[in-house]
This record gives structure tokens, sequence and C-alpha cells, in this order.
């Protein structure tokens, strides 16, 4: 466990669940059974068909950067000792994207398109955060 | 049926548009309803219809209506962001049009500036992107950024050109926050705030109240004020969380201006004055090229050598807008009085000569929500 703080969140339901799987280390997504559409965040139907027949799948974790930006102030006071920090919209492989962090690179080294590969921050007992690391880097 | 040209904007106020003296974010929102209605030779009585959006307030039309006193027949709080102001322009329209409502009065006001710059929302925050402390919405503004910079090529000087032409417009206005004109050098070498963003790519943070009054064509010719039409409005959104935006360099604003235009049965080229919701020179930069003035990635180059400022070939923003003139957290009523005093040719040392007909494009949350109004000092042919 890290012991790094982060902005509180009050996850529900399927957000719940996300984070629930986060714990275990994995980060969840769902397919469609009755249109095949990769869906993310979690949903109670398919954007696609609107059928309430959604699977959880497992992704591998790795994808690329969609885009950054590195903030010179803290978008939280919880956050305050950590500027300026990095922040990225990740495609996964499996065709969806997430928003994430990059932590402790050095910002003007990253850029669009690089491949990344998620890492999971336990944060306490029960938080578990998703974040993500240059392929081939140490987090 | 249509809405086309059934309504016009008859009474235009805006007050404390930098820092106000005492007045709370309803008593901003009060005294422009108030000053708007005199605008149009009308008062409070007179109101049947509310529409207003807030970052302050729940039930925002209960808390206006009761602070003035009246008691609406019909309300509208569709919240869109900044945008919310220029959707209810039509919702209006549509409202007077089936008898909902005569006097409908849009309203908005904030403390933002007095609240020491603290963004002030009401807005949940999304347990997916929430632990990772994006800055809304710099933080999604400096992504939006340097996607368009890594898929074409644009600059932070090209989009630096957005804010220099915005101070050139504001200093043409007689209360100008800033009366001093800025350079491209300036802006880049401001600090950056979220990469590649600096400082001066953000939009202004003040205090504001604003309102306007609609009532159908047909009464506004008998009333004090020359009309402006509302000939057509559009709207479209696609995502709430940022994360989830399908393409970060481009937006439903292509679909909400097409509408609008459709409606109004005008052309793009026609339009004699622009008003695009500029929160930061990028957002301002993907706008132009959705609402079609240059094509997908080509903003950078369209913006260079003081194509938008004054004296270029587009009157956009002519009072400087959100980048230098006013932005107390949502700009598009701003927006929409200030096409209605170029409309109603009031704009001073700014005004667009002989302008007859005006593009109004609202943007809300992150490229999120659009609505786009086509005003005109002429009744529908």
């Amino acid at each position: 466990m890290t012991g790094t703080a982060v902005p509180p969140i009050t996850p529900r339901g399927e957000e719940a669940r996300y984070y629930e799987r986060l714990r275990a280390h994995e980060v969840t997504y769902q397919g469609c059974a009755d249109c095949d559409s990769v869906i993310f965040p979690l949903r109670t139907v398919c954007p696609g068909c609107g059928s309430e027949s959604l699977e959880d799948r497992v992704s591998s974790g790795r994808g690329s950067i969609h885009s950054f930006t590195t903030q010179h102030r803290a978008g939280h006071p919880l956050l305050a000792d950590r500027v300026p920090y990095t922040l990225v919209l990740v495609d996964l492989d499996e065709g969806f994207r997430v928003m994430a962090d990059l932590p402790g690179v050095d910002p003007e080294s990253v850029a669009v398109g690089q491949s990344v590969e998620a890492w999971f921050d336990d944060i306490d007992e029960r938080l578990t955060v998703l974040r993500f690391r240059r392929a081939g880097e140490d987090s | 049926m249509s809405i086309r040209g059934t309504a016009a904007i008859v009474g235009a106020a805006q007050v404390d548009t930098f820092r106000t003296e005492g007045r709370s974010p309803v008593g901003l929102m009060a005294v422009s309803v108030t000053r708007a209605l005199a605008d149009a030779g009308l008062t409070l009585a007179d109101v049947d219809g509310v529409f207003t959006s807030s970052s302050y307030y729940a039930f925002p039309s209960l808390t206006l209506s009761e602070y003035l006193g009246i008691h609406p027949r019909f309300v509208d709080t569709t919240a869109i962001g900044g945008a919310s102001f220029v959707a209810h322009l039509g919702h209006a329209a549509a409202a007077i049009q089936a008898g909902l409502c005569e006097v409908a009065v849009v309203a908005y006001g904030s403390t933002q500036r007095s609240d020491a710059g603290k963004l002030v929302s009401m807005a949940e925050s999304s347990p997916y992107e929430a632990p990772y402390g994006l800055i809304h919405p710099i933080g999604a503004f400096g992504m939006v950024a340097n996607r368009h910079m890594a898929q074409y090529g644009t600059t932070s000087e090209q989009l630096a050109e957005l804010a220099v032409a915005a101070r050139a417009w504001s200093l043409l206005t007689d209360d100008a926050p800033y009366p001093a004109p800025l350079t491209i050098d300036e802006v880049v070498s401001s600090p950056v705030i979220a990469s590649p963003l600096h400082k001066l790519d953000c939009c202004l943070v003040t205090d504001g109240g604003g309102a306007v009054v609609l009532v159908s064509a047909e009464r506004a010719r008998d009333l004090r004020s020359d009309p402006v039409y509302l000939l057509g409005t559009g709207e479209a959104q696609n995502h709430r969380n940022f994360s989830q935006m399908p393409d970060l360099t481009s937006t439903e604003a292509s679909r909400s201006s097409a509408r609008a235009l459709e409606m109004a049965g005008v052309t793009l080229g026609e339009i004699d004055t622009v008003h695009v919701y500029d929160a930061f020179t990028i957002s301002l930069l993907v706008l132009l090229e959705d609402l079609g003035f240059c094509a997908k990635g080509e903003g950078g180059a369209f913006v260079e050598g003081g194509r938008v400022a004054p004296g270029g070939e587009l009157a956009l923003n002519t009072n400087g807008a959100g980048l230098s003139h006013v932005h107390p957290g949502m700009l598009g009523m701003f927006l929409i009085i200030e096409a209605v005093q170029q409309l109603r040719g009031a704009a001073g040392r700014r005004q667009v000569p002989d302008a007859r007909l005006s593009l109004v494009h609202g943007m809300g949350l992150t490229l999120a929500a659009h609505a786009t109004a086509v005003l005109s000092n002429q009744p529908p042919a």
C-alpha cells in the first residue's frame, strides 16, 4: 500500500463493481452479448442496442496514450504536493478509453501514441486506483 | 411547424461584468432581469416564463422567481453548462409559440470572481475520473490541445493569436477589464497551467449578471426596442465525462450549427458577426473548425495574421468575449447580449457596419454540449 491520498469517490452499483475488480488488480470493461459492443464505463444497458445482456471482461491493461496534460496546479488539495503531475487518456487495446495518470514521469518525455501498461495502486485497505506506466519502464 | 422567426429578443441587459459590488448571484440575475424588462418597456408583472441555469442554485427558477416576487406559469432550467442560455432561446420561442407563456426572461448571474477565482460548481464528480485530480475544465482542454497539436501540428503561437485578437476587440469596449494590448510572446511566456495551455490561453474569471426578454414576433413590433428575431436554433451533445468524448478534436458543434442555419435558411457566408464560446484558445479553435469557418485541422493557420482580430476577415467575439471581457463561470448569455448589441447598431467603436445577421454558438462543459442560434434585426422573409 502506497498510502497516497486521493480525492474521495462514492462509487455505486456497477461503479462499485468496477472498483471491487480493481481491488483484485483487474481492469473491467463489458461486452454486449447481443451486438458485440465494447462498453466502458460499466453500464446496466448497452448504449449500442439497449440489451441488458452484458458480460464483464478483463482488459490486458495495455494501450497507448490518446492524449495527456501536465498540470502545474493541483486539482484537489490532497494532491498539492504532487504537482506537476501528468494525466493521460489511454486507449486500451480492447477498444475503450480511460482517464488515469502517469506518475513519476518527466513531463517533457510524454507524447501522444506512446505505449503504456496498467498498474494498480493499493491506496488503503479498501481502495485501489488504476495508474499507468510507459511500457518497459518501472513505475 | 417551425419556430423560425416566431420570437424576438426585445430586451437585454448585463451588469457588473467584471466585479460586483455587493450583489449575490441571484441578485445579479434579478437586476439584469428588471433592466432587460425596462429595455423592452415591460415590467415584472408581464413575465410569465422563466428560463435559467446556475452553478449556485439547484432549483434556480424557484430561487429567481421568489427573489423577484413573480409567479411564472412556464419554467425551464435546462442545464448544459455554458451553452444553456443559447438553448433556452429556442425553448422560450417554442413555449411562446405553443402558448405556454407570452413574456419569457432568460437570466444568469454569478459571483465567480468575488468567490476568489475558485470555480463554483454543484457538479457531481465521476468515480472514474475524480481520483486523478484533473482540474475542470483546463486539464481536459490541455488534453484537447495536445491531441490537436499531435494530429494537426497546431502550435501554441497559433492558439495565442486568439487571445491577442480577443484583447484587441475588448479594447474597443468602454469597460475593458485589461486595458492594454497583448502580444503572442506574452501569451506563450505566461505560466503553463495545464500543458500546453498557459494562463493567457484561459478565459477571464469574472462576476456578472445578464438577461434577455423574448416575446412573439407580433408582440415585438409594438414594443419600444428594435426586435432581434430568432431565426434558427440547433442543439447537439455527445458526452458528460471528458474521458468518453468520442473525438477530442471534433465536436457536435457542426450538427447544432447546421441545424440552426438550416432552420434560419441562411448560410455561414451571410453571417455578419460571430459569437463563439471561448473558454480557452483551443476550445475556440476547435469550434471555429467545427462551425465550418475552415477545414478540420486547419484552425491554426486560419487564425494566423489577425484574421479574427478587429479589421480582419471575420468579426468574431466583438467585445473580447470570455478570453478578454467577461466570463462568470458560464458565458453563453453574454454572447447573446453582444450579438443583440451588434444587431441594434449599439456596439459603439466595435460596431460591425450594417450587421444584419449574427451567429451565436454556446458550448457546455468540455465541448460536450452545443447550442447555436441565428439572430437577425430583419424579420424573416
